[in-house]
């Protein structure tokens, strides 16, 4: 396992577990089923799973919008289900979450400004007249003419929104930001535009984000580390070069294979990695390796133990009994 | 395991003439609302040639979804009119009669959508739905549509098809779904199939499984297809031309490499720009500035031109699409002149050219 929060860890999950019971009562699905990591201040950490993998369950659980049925997650070391209820709400200020889409996300009855007050009213911050104050430094810090304010949802273009949502996300000025595929929804000359706009906040901010999504290029574009995960579980954690020009697990050499690229036919190479069938049901997953049902290499192992989790390289792990270290190249 | 060396593509893939599967000449959308008539699409010409594989890009709102449906004559009912013409092996599906069209659609131009759960009907086996296109198009008994509802479905990749062939919708995955539209819509043997955005609900492991299957069905059994999506790298792992369009009008057509290579719009290249894949990791990502013009608010000549750094004066004029050799069209009066970076101009130094370089 990972090793004891680090110092410069502003999340910790350990052992993480959530589970849902299906509607007959008669079993649970584990969403999330076993998965520890830390998250470093101010990096992006990206996690990348296909539908069904757990990815959202984790975001949702990171801030608590669900409760884990197994393991800890600790915010800056300090667990935030043992605080009382005033200054658990009080803290959950610096942990915010960003849906894919603002059309869900923003009451199309209330107006961009009255949107972007609504969290600075419910946390009674600061006369009426400081709030007004920080929501308009919201707006203009991502972008939005304050005109826009007077507005409602659907007079504004989906960039925009998504923009009204980042705002309203930063008026309580948070620590960490959950970004749950955020751009997905996004055309994409505008995803871009919004992308930037991330990296610009971080660096002026000094915020960390999770970025949860599906989509290998703007994760990779983004993140500092990345997590991929497979049916409740990571599969492979390591710097964003490493696991996406060295991947270690199979599912990662798959899935990035799998990608398609918007390059010449000369240029696109050859080395696609059709897998076979789709992801199991989490009701019942396969035994020992989740991904050994769908994996060219898999042996009889496979099916008996489930792989360790191991740092097979410096800050580079992975869950396979055979990924062994690549042999280096100086470039 | 890997594909098949995708068919050798290139300036050779020019179509048109009298060769020509389905033209389209002059086609403009018009809808009825109550702020007046709106101009969906207008002046839209391409051809697609008999087993050509076609993709039609672009973002969403620019009339590609709209294009593929009008060409079905599947409609909304505020239509206000449909302008110019599309042949269809001898047919103008614009202007033929309701009867002519019940004929062809489903037999002779089959049509697949983004999300097979609404497609398909959940009280029906999938089985039933796939031989009753066979079943209104031909006089086949009961045994010979189920037998070929089989075949069809082992064409499409669907293991054990005796034991599918009665299941309901909601028992098959996602991908399983799209495999047996896809099966429901090949089974009259349609000469073009129009897909539009088919992977783009499914995960990208299931979506190279599908974009496979239809690459071979339309190589093996010699059926054009006319892909509609937004996403760049579905039509160039598929697709043999590319046809751009933008706020209702075609603005690139060219074939996938060329466009690619060296784009000839600055919407095309801008696009290009634009994908995280063709950017260095972690650097600012290049962005088309400004946003499409409204539909009740078009403007005159070029529609880019507000959002192009290389406009103009002339940009304001009406623009054309005009021939660039080999088979390309562009619609930007200063294509000669402009020397526009496409995907590789881009790729050299961003992460994708260390995937592609890695064995």
């Amino acid at each position: 396992m990972t090793p004891q929060t680090a110092d410069n860890a502003i999340v910790s999950v350990r052992d993480l577990q959530v589970g849902f019971q299906t509607t007959d009562r008669r079993a649970v699905v584990k969403a999330v089923d076993g998965v520890s990591f830390d998250v470093r201040r101010g990096e992006t950490f990206g996690i990348i799973g296909e539908s069904g993998s757990g990815k959202t369950t984790i975001g949702r659980a990171l801030v608590f919008l669900l409760k884990p049925s197994g393991g800890a997650i600790l915010h800056n070391g300090v667990d935030p289900l043992a605080m009382p209820r005033q200054q658990f709400q009080n803290h959950r200020r610096d942990y915010q979450i960003i849906f894919q889409d603002p059309n869900a996300a923003l009451n199309p009855r209330m107006t961009i400004l009255s949107s972007v007050l609504e969290p600075l009213e419910l946390a009674r911050a600061g006369s009426k007249a400081e709030r007004l104050q920080r929501a308009h430094e919201a707006m203009d810090r991502v972008g939005l003419p304050l005109d826009l304010g007077e507005r409602y949802p659907h007079q504004l273009s989906g960039g925009q929104k998504q923009r009204v949502v980042i705002a309203r996300a930063l008026t309580l000025r948070p620590k960490m930001i959950v970004c749950d595929e955020v751009v997905a929804a996004l055309d994409m000359s505008i995803r871009g535009d919004v992308l930037n706009l991330f990296a610009e906040l971080q660096r002026d901010l000094g915020l960390t984000y999770v970025f949860i999504t599906h989509d290998l290029a703007v994760v990779s574009h983004i993140s500092e580390r990345i997590a991929v995960m497979y049916l409740g579980r990571f599969v492979e954690l390591g710097p964003t070069e490493k696991v996406s020009e060295h991947p270690l697990h199979p599912y990662t050499r798959a899935l990035l294979s799998a990608e398609p690229r918007p390059l010449p036919s000369t240029m696109r190479g050859n080395n696609r990695i059709v897998l076979q069938g789709e992801i199991p049901s989490p009701i019942d997953p396969p035994s020992g390796c989740r991904f050994r049902t769908r994996c060219q290499y898999a042996q009889a192992v496979c099916a008996e133990k489930t792989p360790d989790w191991r740092e097979l390289m410096p800050d580079h792990w992975v869950a396979c009994h055979f990924a062994h270290r690549p042999n280096f190249s100086p470039n | 395991m890997a594909t098949a060396q995708p068919a050798q593509r290139g300036s050779e893939a020019v179509a048109g003439g009298p060769q020509a599967l389905m033209s389209v000449r002059g086609l403009g959308i018009r809808f009825k609302t109550s702020l007046g008539v709106w101009q969906a699409t207008r002046k839209i010409d391409f051809d697609i040639a008999p087993g050509e594989r076609v993709g039609i890009v672009g973002e969403s709102g620019c009339g590609k979804t709209i294009t593929g449906l009008s060409i079905l004559r599947l409609l909304p009912n505020n239509l206000a009119g449909l302008d110019g013409s599309i042949h269809f092996d001898g047919t103008d599906l614009a202007s033929c009669s309701t009867r002519e069209m019940r004929a062809i659609r489903g037999r002779r131009i089959a049509m697949i959508f983004q999300e097979p759960m609404s497609a398909l009907d959940p009280v029906f086996t999938v089985g039933h739905q796939i031989a009753e296109t066979l079943r209104v198009h031909t006089n086949v008994t009961r045994e010979e549509a189920r037998e070929r509802t089989l075949e069809m479905l082992r064409r499409v990749g669907i293991a054990s098809p005796e034991r599918r062939i009665d299941d309901y919708p909601h028992q098959l995955s996602g991908g399983m779904r799209q495999r047996v539209m896809i099966a429901a819509s090949l089974i009259c043997g349609p000469q073009l199939l129009i897909a539009d955005e088919p992977t783009t609900a499914l995960d990208v492991t299931v979506q190279a499984q599908i974009l496979e299957l239809l690459r071979d069905l339309s190589e093996t059994s010699n059926t054009a297809l006319m892909l509609i999506t937004h996403d760049l790298g579905v039509v160039a792992e598929t697709c043999t031309r590319m046809i751009t369009m933008y706020a209702g009008e075609v603005i690139e057509d060219a074939a996938v490499d060329d466009a690619l290579v060296r784009p000839l719009h600055p919407y095309t290249s801008g696009l290009l720009r634009s994908l995280p894949h063709l950017s260095p990791r972690h650097g600012k990502l290049p962005s088309i500035p400004g946003r499409v013009p409204s539909i009740m608010d078009m403007p005159n000549g070029c529609r880019f031109k507000a959002r192009c750094a290389h406009a103009v004066a002339g940009c304001e004029k009406e623009q054309a699409l005009l021939d660039a050799g080999n088979g390309r069209k562009v619609r930007c009066w200063r294509f000669r002149e402009l020397e526009l970076p496409g995907a590789l101009q881009h790729a050299a130094t961003s992460p994708i050219a260390a995937m592609v370089a890695s064995p």
